[in-house]
């Protein structure tokens, strides 16, 4: 028997029992609100990465962060995973998570897997860590998680095995292990080819849209943040210069990038990146 | 399938016959040498003597590089223990790290010629006067790499670790370890030629004694008794131990920490 969020289910079993399981996964999944207030960071240069930003992301959206190269939405983004300090300011989860119990989850640009643990064994790492669950049920949840990402048949391969894109999806299903409220993405998919990154936010977007959990994405991608956001937050020299609603309509898929509203928020997300 | 072997086989058997090639213009060389200048057997022997002497000391040969092989392997799994451990210890500990390296890497610099006579007179002509001195020689190397190795894991593990909240132990045991294989046996590979080396070092001194055999006993002895042509095959039977050393280091290396060491150069 494996707990999860509360619940007590079977470990073993196929079909409609596993489809069960998985349902009561997504019902069970929580969400929080990240708050940042007059978020600012400071290094001994006097470099200001973040410049008072408050910004509030709503409960299970998806909010890209976007802006030219070192105008600080890596370092915002590593503020709210609390990998950095801020010199002032605040970062609140509401309701509160346990980030050492895998409440935030963190995908790298790079995927940055282990490379002497095979695909099902980088999976299985954060629940190691945390020390959550028998190690038979780490695997069961691991493996359901490559499942969910396309990767069943490569679970017993290492990371020098498998190609880019399938090396992002290990990491995508290792952040999603611990059944996080936060998912943050630091560039996933800049490192790959234009198909591949169309297919992984699609793969994304599937995955939000069945647990809901809050995103905040940091791209450089316009296309890819209108595909995939609700809101996109413009960021300009450390501060936040703008942040634009997506009026685009969920669920979606490729098809809405030939749409005209795609064209025009296209074209506002632009302008407004160019300061106008 | 053989498709995909050959290439690789060819490349083998190139390498074996290049190696080849290069043995016997040497030997030839070295033939030639001592015909042309008429050279007596007791400065420089032809290949063919030092074989003949080989053969007809081959017993004492043969116990002397066993001696000799022991102490080398004995005195290496010494320092790799030893080794790992100075290195977990200082890549947990800055100030330590910053206290002790300097004594280690001193380890290094003060010639083994020195230590080995002070260490007779603390150990005794023993077996483990032997092993200590091969235990230094190979520390160094072992403990720079480990230590390099157990400090470079990179900087998005590193955080998905904090993320987790994984603690020092944490830490050493799912990346600092693992990460580390591939240098220990870097390093160990670099010692392994070492351990031979001190071995004999130390055998010079020990040697003396009737209560040790190895090949630095026979090589002072045949020395003193001007018996080049055993001499010489001494000295070939102590490279092959080194060769077979480092072979051994590998075949461990290649078959049972394939994991850690096979895709420890590729970018996760």
């Amino acid at each position: 028997m494996i707990r999860l969020r509360g619940s007590t289910l079977p470990v073993t079993g196929s079909g409609q029992e596993l489809v069960a399981r998985k349902n009561l996964l997504i019902e069970s999944a929580r969400v929080s609100a990240i708050h940042c207030q007059s978020l600012s960071i400071e290094y001994p240069g006097g470099t200001r990465a973040v410049d008072k930003i408050s910004l509030k992301v709503n409960p299970g959206e998806i909010i890209s962060l976007i802006g030219p190269s070192g105008c600080g939405k890596t370092t915002l983004l590593r503020l709210m995973a609390g990998l950095e300090q801020p010199t002032e300011g605040t970062v609140g989860l509401d309701p509160p998570v346990q980030v050492d119990a895998g409440g935030i989850a963190f995908v790298f640009q790079q995927p940055s897997l282990l490379p002497w643990r095979t695909a099902i064994q980088n999976v299985v790492l954060p629940l190691d860590l945390i020390g959550k669950g028998s190690p038979s049920n780490r695997r069961e949840l691991a493996f359901e998680l490559l499942r969910t990402v396309g990767l069943e048949n490569a679970a017993t391969r290492f990371p020098a095995e498998l190609s880019g894109g399938m090396r992002m999806r290990v990491s995508i299903a290792r952040a999603l292990v611990t059944d996080p409220h936060v998912l943050l993405l630091d560039e996933p998919f800049a490192a790959l080819d234009d198909m591949l990154r169309n297919q992984l936010g699609q793969l994304l977007l599937e995955l939000w849209g069945k647990r809901r959990f809050t995103v905040v994405m940091v791209t450089h991608n316009i296309a890819e943040s209108v595909l995939l956001s609700q809101r996109i937050a413009v960021m300009r020299e450390g501060t936040l210069a703008s942040v634009l609603e997506n009026p685009l309509p969920h669920p979606r898929n490729e098809d809405i990038r030939a749409t005209v509203g795609f064209g025009e928020f296209y074209g506002r997300v632009s302008r407004a990146l160019r300061g106008e | 399938m053989t498709e995909v072997l050959a290439p690789r086989r060819r490349e083998v058997l190139v390498s074996i016959s290049l190696v080849t090639s290069v043995a016997c213009v040497v030997l030839g060389v070295w033939e030639f040498i001592v015909w042309k200048f008429d050279l007596p057997k007791a400065l420089l022997p032809t290949p063919g003597q030092c074989w003949d002497a080989a053969v007809s000391e081959r017993v004492a040969l043969f116990r002397a590089t066993i001696s000799t092989g022991f102490a080398a392997f004995s005195g290496l799994l010494v320092a790799v223990a030893v080794g790992y451990g100075l290195a977990v210890i200082f890549s947990q500990s800055r100030s330590l790290r910053l206290a002790l390296f300097p004594y280690v890497i001193l380890l290094q610099t003060v010639p083994i010629v020195a230590i080995a006579p002070l260490l007779i007179v603390w150990s005794g002509y023993t077996f483990r006067t032997v092993l200590i001195v091969t235990a230094i020689v190979c520390l160094f190397p072992i403990v720079n790499s480990v230590t390099g190795g157990l400090l470079s894991t990179k900087q998005d593990t590193n955080d998905l670790f904090r993320l987790y909240g994984a603690g020092r132990w944490k830490r050493l045991l799912h990346l600092q370890i693992p990460s580390s294989v591939n240098h220990l046996m870097l390093g160990t590979k670099t010692s392994s030629g070492l351990a031979v080396i001190g071995a004999i070092v130390a055998e010079f001194f020990v040697g003396n004694s009737t209560s040790y055999d190895g090949l630095g006993t026979l090589m002072t002895g045949w020395a003193n008794l001007l018996k080049t042509d055993a001499l010489v095959s001494a000295v070939f039977a102590s490279a092959m131990l080194g060769v077979l050393l480092f072979g051994t280091v590998h075949l461990i290396s290649a078959v049972f920490l394939q994991r850690w060491t096979k895709f420890a150069t590729t970018a996760g």
